[in-house]
């Protein structure tokens, strides 16, 4: 039972009291007023007229939460979420665009082969991180999250030059054609949050009410004991990642498909949805249902931080100081995997 | 390669510097058991904080040591972070990078009112040394003049933590906590200071690193000017199993790879594919690196 403590989530709400204090004190610093502060963040998240920018906001970071969530569950760590996230995007407005060239196909079969595309892509290349674990011993943190570079690299160069949409003066594709964008379906349901839906879903029944999940879980408590019970931990690693850089895969492509309709170099960077996500997973200690509420939170915490900015001029990067303390507070009580972090009193 | 001229080979060293500085962070750490993947982040602070020693203090000396201090006591988090309360260390890793990157956006928007980048003419920059008697032969004065202090220090630095660690009863401690922290705790050695001091020199030497990439090159801060330096002195340290020798020459081999793509890139190829090449050389190296060592595992992960 010692190892089923490790895991389990140390007080969260403490953490993000004590995250808020710091952050408090760091506004007072600089002459602001954290209640006003604070005031701001919570109506521009969630006031009515605003939680529609809330959930746009949170359908890319919910995903990458869930992302990062399920090689933590398995008490491994994807840093590649930037590079798998990319190459998803990528996949997916170049794919339709060149396949309409090639063959009248309807739209949504587009979009579809597009998202299937972009998945399998993401995927493959975040299993490529898991393959040179298992079959050379590079630790997966450090591959993972080297191996976006390159993604990063190809893609900015090839949206660049050969795929170049040279109409514009932006570095970015030509739009997907017509038909393939995916459709707001009524009020703020879109297709891309009907597509995440099902895929938490998903996520969470696997982990919950299936062999690979309860297999991933007993990974994650104690990787030696799963093995000794028979799981092949070296496929799993591969199934995980796998997944992982699907479903990163797929954020990039609701993005690409649904927001901007093309591929645009930096878009899908720069908002940092990978990190944001990644500290969402890290707070739920890699469950998948609690992994999306924190996505949620962070995505609020971040809506919030641009209606900050906007009211009273404080930097919306204060919601990222405030993540990543939060984070560090949790991360005081439990460990990735259970007990990797030294010891020094046995 | 005749493209190779005297500013190239001295600009590919003192670009070195950052990295091998955070190597030898890493190696320290490495050799008692705390993995250290936030070298990233507390470059970043260092940059960040020897600017701002540097604009205030309107010395390069204020701004070094400035960034120094802040990266020390950045890095107590992580120091007490792994041993008085427990935590994970790459858990904790991850957070102090994304603090890092956030804090020092948050703080230059605060202090400077600048998004982005900020150079001002009041940042002094560190002085290069020119060495007069061989500044202006081919290689040898390419290489070691009209270097910054920092870029001497770090070679001497090499030394130093090589003579710590394997010549002294310090150096014997610290390796012993690496090797089984049980047994280093009943033969009376305080496992936990220990390690706490070591990460905060750690920090010290990341700080050092920060102030050559900010005040020691180009006297400006960008936003995460780190830019994956932190992580290639990871897999340096990887590479090099913990010995700061070793670590120095993949250092130099990664700063030859980087001369290499810079090179490239007056050939006339894109930026955006050579700003990869040295990760993807990284990554290669890691791939030779693990095939040659296969029986042996990199890291405890």
């Amino acid at each position: 039972m010692e190892r089923l403590k490790s895991l389990r989530p140390g007080p969260v709400p403490l953490a993000i009291l004590s995250g808020l204090v710091i952050g408090a004190l760091m506004l007072l610093v600089s002459g602001d007023n954290p209640l006003v502060a604070y005031r701001e963040i919570v109506e521009g998240a969630f006031a009515p007229r605003n939680w529609r920018n809330t959930l746009s906001w949170a359908i890319p970071l919910v995903g990458m939460s869930l992302a990062a969530a399920i090689p933590l569950r398995g008490g491994m760590v994807n840093l590649g979420g930037d590079g798998q996230i990319v190459i998803g995007g990528f996949v997916a407005a170049v794919v339709p665009i060149y396949l309409a060239d090639a063959v009248p196909l309807p739209g949504f079969l587009l979009a579809a082969i597009a998202i299937l595309c972009a998945m399998l892509a993401s995927g493959l290349w975040a299993a490529l991180a898991a393959l040179g674990e298992t079959r050379l011993g590079i630790p997966m943190l450090i591959s993972s999250l080297l191996l976006s570079y390159p993604a990063i690299g190809l893609t900015s160069w090839a949206t660049g030059f050969p795929l170049r949409d040279t109409s514009t003066g932006l570095t970015q594709t030509r739009p997907v054609p017509p038909g393939a964008e995916l459709p707001e379906l009524f009020g703020p349901v879109t297709m891309g949050l009907v597509l995440l839906t099902i895929v938490v879903a998903a996520v969470i029944y696997v982990d919950r009410r299936t062999v690979p999940g309860y297999e991933l879980r007993m990974r994650g408590l104690n990787r030696r004991f799963a093995e000794y019970g028979g799981v092949r931990t070296e496929r799993q690693a591969l199934g995980a990642m796998f997944a992982s850089g699907a479903i990163a895969g797929l954020v990039g492509a609701i993005v690409v498909l649904e927001v901007h309709h093309r591929f645009q170099n930096g878009a899908l960077v720069s908002p940092s949805y990978t990190w944001s996500g990644l500290m969402a997973a890290l707070l739920a200690g890699g469950n998948p249902a609690r992994a999306v509420l924190a996505g949620f939170f962070f995505a609020a915490l971040q809506t919030g931080g641009f209606a900050m900015q906007r009211e009273i001029q404080v930097p919306r990067v204060l919601s990222m100081v405030l993540q990543a303390i939060i984070i560090l507070f949790v991360s005081l009580r439990y460990g990735v995997g259970g007990g990797r972090g030294p010891k020094d009193r046995p | 390669m005749n493209m190779l001229n005297a500013y190239t080979v001295n600009a590919t060293i003192g670009g070195m510097t950052p990295i091998l500085l955070a190597a030898l962070a890493g190696v320290l750490c490495g050799r008692v058991a705390v993995f250290n993947i936030a070298l990233e982040g507390k470059i970043l602070i260092g940059a960040f904080f020897a600017i701002v020693g540097s604009y205030f203090t309107g010395s390069a000396l204020g701004g070094v040591l400035c960034g120094v201090l802040a990266t020390m006591l950045f890095s107590t988090i992580l120091a007490y972070g792994v041993t008085r309360f427990r935590g994970d260390s790459i858990v904790l890793c991850i957070g102090m990078n994304l603090l890092a990157s956030g804090l020092t956006a948050y703080l230059l928007r605060q202090i400077f009112g600048q998004a982005g980048v900020f150079s001002d003419p009041a940042i002094a920059e560190v002085d290069r040394i020119v060495i007069p008697a061989i500044n202006t032969i081919p290689w040898l004065g390419w290489i070691f003049s009209r270097q910054t202090p920092i870029t001497y220090l770090s070679w001497l630095l090499v030394i130093v933590v090589a003579i710590v660690l394997f010549r002294t009863p310090l150096g014997l401690r610290m390796r012993g906590i690496g090797q089984n922290p049980e047994a280093a705790t009943t033969l009376g050695i305080d496992v936990g200071r220990t390690r706490r001091w070591t990460v905060i020199a750690a920090g010290a030497l990341c700080g050092l690193a920060g102030a050559q990439l900010s005040i020691g090159t180009v006297g400006i801060f960008a936003e995460g000017m780190s830019a994956g330096r932190g992580w290639i002195a990871v897999v340096a340290v990887m590479l090099a199993r913990d010995n700061p020798i070793w670590a120095a020459a993949v250092c130099l081999l990664f700063a030859i790879a980087d001369t290499f793509s810079v090179q490239l890139q007056a050939q006339g190829l894109p930026n955006q594919l050579t700003d990869a090449v040295p990760y993807v050389i990284t990554l290669v190296a890691l791939v030779i690196g693990a095939l040659r060592g296969r029986r042996r595992r990199m890291a405890p992960v």
